[in-house]
């Protein structure tokens, strides 16, 4: 059975345009459907599950046990704390399935700083699928998701578009829509903007991110070995990088977004023009929406929100400024056991409280405080170029130029 | 109700009542609430009409003017 699987062609979600052609033809009968009003479910599982099958079988195959063993196990843990809430609440339970919900992430995103190698337990998207089940479970804890089945659960952990880098849907928005057939004139809008995405997608990824990535960046990142950190080349290194990053992986998102629509499922947007952020905290609200909204929501506000309740804090601005570090330093850990993914989350946190500090003096001062297209302009100029550098930490390009 | 929404909104921005007068502006996009201040508000307003407000209830959408609120306050106090 392994060397069948093992034998098998391996698909990468979106990797190239003939995996497109596939797909949509795939995808046509259930278009048809949900012209005609009606969403063949059986059908609409059965091409989820062989597009994912074939992005882990292959050499590959190893994930696809993990991925199985996941989703049963994150299933049980759903289901079972959810039997569980409606007659009883306890905290500490709840703590309890939030952490065994977390502990295959923890031990895969400990195991190659503790043993040396990446760990059995995981593999592509892992991160995206525990975003999906805890945020379940959180939801469950306050009552929020009063229905769920086994069923339900598992075709929105294993929805084929976003199974593998998110958008991060939530359990409650997802199923309201899978559980509907959008109005025809409704789900023609959908078309039309899914096919549109489909294009920017394609212009993104494979084009602007394809120059960036393959060939500005490897220039400068040889260029750049050589010379002192203050060079020219790193800086090349720094803006070929950071552009490459975000027309990768906002095109990837265009694709899953746009397939999500063809298939009736209004998967929320990850990107919003994030470099014309003004400051930090706009441009979280544009980078990566879905992972930052999802820790706002799940760790900043729940923090704040039991931190005031419990009176933690004399001094609201000492709350607030907690309460950043500790949500960008958890992202940071999220991103991987590295000095580099940590302090990238460090300076996040961190820019995020000078930046709240600034809105509050800009606002005391406001009389005195000039505002116009230029100040607007340094803006943007600051908020962009810190981003940028912070992406530089990200890429892990300076470990190998100070330690490699 | 909405005056009352309206005290704890000015309360926990630390802005003049008077920036609030629109009932149906969105807050969120005028960036007059931010999340430390939603907080406060969600407090707030459990204190006061006595009900159950959890963060995760908190969808933005239904929830971003004062006219919103008031809709939304009155349907949980009746549940």
């Amino acid at each position: 059975m392994i060397n069948w699987l093992s034998s098998l062609p391996n698909f990468t979600a979106y990797g190239t345009p003939v995996y497109f052609i596939y797909l949509l033809l795939a995808l046509l009968p259930l278009g048809i459907g949900l012209f005609f009003g009606k969403r063949f479910q059986w059908y609409e599982a059965l091409i989820s599950f062989i597009f994912i099958f074939l992005m882990f079988d292959g050499a590959s195959w190893q994930q696809l046990f993990s991925l199985i063993a996941y989703v049963i196990y994150q299933t049980f843990l759903v289901m079972y704390y959810h039997h569980y809430r409606k007659t009883n609440n306890s905290s500490g339970v709840f703590y309890l399935f939030s952490f065994l919900s977390l502990i295959p992430i923890i031990v895969v995103k400990l195991s190659p700083a503790m043993v040396g190698h990446n760990s059995l337990l995981g593999f592509l998207g892992i991160s995206y699928l525990t975003f999906r089940a805890v945020g379940t479970i959180i939801e469950t804890r306050d009552g929020m998701v009063k229905e769920i089945t086994p069923w339900h659960f598992i075709r929105f952990m294993l929805f084929m578009p976003t199974i593998t880098s998110g958008p991060i849907d939530r359990y409650r928005r997802f199923s309201k829509d899978y559980q509907k057939v959008p109005e025809r004139s409704d789900y023609l809008k959908l078309v039309e903007k899914g096919v549109f995405y489909l294009f920017l997608g394609f212009l993104y990824k494979f084009v602007i991110a394809y120059f960036f990535g393959q060939r500005f960046y490897p220039h400068f990142e040889q260029a750049a070995m050589s010379d002192g950190f203050f060079s020219w080349n790193m800086l090349g290194v720094m803006y070929t990088y950071g552009f490459y990053l975000f027309f990768d992986f906002a095109g990837y998102s265009l694709f899953a977004v746009a397939i999500s629509y063809f298939m009736g499922v209004k998967t929320p947007m990850n990107f919003k023009q994030p470099f014309k952020s003004k400051n930090i905290k706009e441009f979280w609200n544009r980078w990566h929406i879905s992972l930052s909204f999802w820790f706002r929501d799940y760790i900043f506000m729940r923090f704040v929100f039991m931190a005031t309740k419990k009176r933690w804090f004399k001094n609201r601005n000492a709350l607030s400024a907690t309460a950043y570090m500790l949500n960008m330093l958890t992202m940071g850990f999220w991103h991987g056991i590295t000095w580099y993914y940590i302090l990238y989350g460090f300076l996040h946190g961190l820019a995020l409280v000078v930046n709240d500090w600034w809105l509050r003096y800009k606002r005391k001062h406001l009389k005195k405080m000039p505002h116009n297209k230029f100040t607007e302009c340094v803006a943007i100029f600051v908020t962009f170029n810190f981003v940028m550098f912070t992406f530089l930490l990200f890429s892990g390009y300076l470990n190998t130029y100070f330690f490699g | 109700m909405k005056d009352d929404i309206i005290n704890i909104l000015a309360d926990a921005t630390g802005r003049d009542v008077s920036d609030f007068s629109d009932t149906s502006e969105d807050l969120f996009a005028d960036g007059l609430l931010d999340s430390m201040a939603t907080v406060s508000v969600l407090l707030a307003l459990q204190d006061q009409f006595g009900i159950q407000v959890p963060v995760s209830e908190f969808d933005r959408s239904q929830w971003n003017s004062v006219d919103k609120m008031a809709d939304r306050v009155k349907e949980l106090q009746n549940d």
